[in-house]
């Protein structure tokens, strides 16, 4: 097996407000291999973002990495340690040198008094020798591949002059121009429609093979994640309670929450099937509850109710690439 | 066929924009002819792309947005209004009728009032009550059936989630007893497993209050589940209108086609197999002419380009609005 281009150990993340330390990241653990998309799924709050902010030190200044967190990328053969780089000239590496990352709102992450194109070749120029003109020529190569009609007049405008799916489309170009190994996408096609959603996912699929780099691919919606990702993670209240392919967490959902995320989801070659939601709403950071975090939610807990709301449940081994964090499901089989 | 609640007819809604001084002020053209029924007690879906006028269709039958052209009537057996030429007390009236429910739950709700407050605003603004006891026990009542216990009445809006806060914006929608809702991406903001209960609660509301609803919203699945009857909007158009179950089963045309293709599948083995629309939906203020859709259509002929095509019906209670519908279905 080739080493993971990033490895995320034991990550814990709390944040110091007024009412004392929020956790929002509780010992998550994963790892990215080159070329591969691996999928975060979650509801809001769940932890998410600030997870795949943690791997380019994006976090607020109130954040406290816990000692043990790990977090190493593989560049190069180099080991680089994530969570040490201090300075701002460390961190360029982490910061559109090796990773790139493109929001959710693509509105509101580019800047609305400069030119797209101007704030192209600003990040080439940070990150690479180019001279104003390379930088120049390669963003408009790069609006050209993502499919952006007229690119060279489109080089010279503003945000507000494109559609939803073209910034999103000029976001993709910039955070690609860099050539990163590895994309972190924040929820990229959820403020698009489903047809230039449907657009968007096509072009990072192709860039992937194209780039061979890997994509970290944030999203609440499962079906996103199965038409993207290689793998999928599933985070819950700060924890990560079930990994799998792709194949084995859709098809095969081992913890209740998965299943309740799936049950939830409105399908369409089945009209008449009822909608179950997940009961309840996600509890507040501050009041994590003791046990497992899901349990105040779960409606499999059955007889062994007792358990889940006193024990940490600890992540299964049942098989190398299926983890899940359950009682349910290391004690005996599904409810 | 039952009672219609509200209709169309050939109804447009223009809105003019800064043009130069002399000649003829370009408008944006929101909704162009525009011809539906809603049903009484009827769950209605709305579906299309941003900028399809979804919205601004739901307003002209709230008269919320000026009627250029053609007329809308609204009939519930003791009022039978014009909307075009409705003001002064009539109006008043009609707004009694009607409700809205909005997208966003964080910015639709004063964070200022308590929910109490909240809800009861409706009953006090329209008069409907004679007490504070009196709207007291309705804000109960409708709280109740949303879900808010009396705990809840006394909090203000901060302290909610997503999911209850749109639950609260229901009680709202709900306290004046109105006969028709128009709810505008209602679900659209909350997390998929929110938005099942969301959903199931209005889906019960209409059943237990006979109240109809024109529900929009751009998720067709999201559609498919609550509606009885569907609506699919493209560039001010409406292309095509069938029972929900007939629109699934028989889809007649393109655009409905890919927008049911788009939906990513939950199968991993699917990957790949829609059949992708390119381009993006043109301008409201130019729309191609011929059929709007014909520069993103996949089928388009020649004819598309030239020729408007007409509103037909191609099976009872299905209608559709392409020359070629039937090589389609």
């Amino acid at each position: 097996m080739t080493s993971p281009l990033i490895s995320v150990k034991d990550l814990t993340l709390r944040f110091k407000t007024d009412e004392g330390l929020v956790t929002a990241v509780n010992n998550v653990s994963f790892d990215i291999a080159p070329g591969e998309i691996l999928g975060l799924v979650g509801e809001s709050g769940s932890g998410k973002s600030v997870t795949a902010k943690s791997l380019m030190m994006l976090n607020a200044e109130n954040s406290v990495y816990d000692e043990n967190s790990k977090i190493t990328l593989n560049v190069d053969d180099q080991e680089v340690d994530v969570l040490g780089l201090k300075s701002a000239r460390d961190q360029k590496i982490i910061r559109g040198g090796a990773i790139s990352m493109i929001f959710q709102e693509p509105m509101a992450s580019f800047a609305p008094a400069l030119t797209i194109g101007n704030q192209m070749v600003e990040q080439l120029m940070i990150h690479s020798e180019m001279t104003a003109n390379e930088a120049k020529e390669i963003s408009i190569e790069m609006l050209t591949r993502v499919g952006i009609p007229e690119p060279s007049q489109r080089f010279g405008q503003y945000a507000f002059e494109f559609s939803g799916g073209m910034r999103q489309r000029a976001m993709i170009a910039m955070a690609l121009s860099t050539k990163p190994r590895l994309l972190i996408a924040d929820e990229p096609t959820t403020a698009l429609d489903v047809t230039i959603q449907a657009q968007v996912i096509d072009l990072m699929r192709d860039l992937v093979e194209e780039f061979h780099m890997s994509i970290l691919f944030i999203t609440h919606d499962l079906g996103v994640i199965a038409q993207t990702a290689d793998r999928v993670a599933v985070m819950y209240l700060g924890n990560l309670v079930e990994t799998g392919t792709v194949r084995q967490v859709i098809k095969s959902p081992a913890h209740p929450y998965t299943r309740g995320l799936l049950n939830s989801l409105p399908k369409l070659d089945d009209l008449e099937a009822e909608l179950t939601p997940v009961p309840g709403d996600i509890p507040s950071p501050l009041d994590r509850p003791p046990g497992c975090v899901f349990h105040t939610r779960c409606v499999e807990s059955g007889n062994i109710a007792e358990t889940c709301r006193s024990v940490i449940p600890e992540y299964s081994m049942d098989d190398a690439n299926h983890q899940v964090a359950c009682h349910l499901a290391t004690q005996g089989g599904q409810a | 066929m039952s009672d219609v609640l509200i209709e169309a007819k050939d109804l447009a809604v223009h809105f003019p924009i800064g043009g130069t001084l002399f000649g003829e002020k370009p408008v944006v053209r929101a909704c162009e002819g525009i011809n539906v029924q809603i049903e009484k007690g009827s769950f209605f879906g709305l579906v299309g792309e941003s900028g399809s006028g979804k919205t601004t269709l739901g307003r002209a039958m709230l008269k919320a947005a000026p009627i250029s052209r053609g007329e809308v009537t609204f009939t519930d057996g003791e009022v039978s209004y014009d909307l075009s030429h409705l003001k002064g007390p009539e109006l008043k009236d009609y707004r009694k009728r009607t409700q809205l429910i909005f997208q966003d739950p964080y910015a639709a709700l004063s964070p200022r009032m308590t929910v109490r407050d909240i809800i009861a605003e409706p009953l006090e603004v329209m008069g409907l009550t004679s007490s504070r006891e009196e709207t007291d026990e309705r804000v109960r009542k409708i709280a109740a059936q949303c879900r808010l216990n009396l705990e809840h009445l006394r909090r203000f809006p901060h302290a909610f989630s997503g999911g209850q806060r749109q639950r609260i914006s229901i009680a709202r929608a709900l306290v004046s007893d109105p006969k028709f809702i128009v709810a505008d991406e209602s679900v659209a903001a909350l997390d998929v497993s929110i938005q099942a209960d969301v959903l199931n609660l209005l889906n019960s509301i209409q059943r237990e209050n006979g109240i109809t609803f024109l529900f929009i919203s751009h998720d067709l699945s999201v559609i498919a589940h609550t509606c009885d009857h569907v609506a699919v909007m493209y560039l001010g158009q409406i292309v095509e209108s069938a029972p929900t179950a007939k629109l699934f089963s028989e889809t007649s045309h393109p655009y409905t086609r890919a927008l049911l293709s788009a939906i990513p599948s939950l199968d991993p083995d699917d990957k790949g197999k829609a059949q992708k629309l390119e381009g993006e939906i043109p301008s409201p203020i130019n729309p191609p002419p011929g059929c709007r859709f014909n520069t993103r259509c996949p089928f388009a002929e020649e004819r598309c380009r030239t020729e408007i095509p007409e509103w037909r019906e191609i099976s009872p209670d299905h209608q559709v609005a392409c020359h070629f519908a039937e090589k389609l279905a």
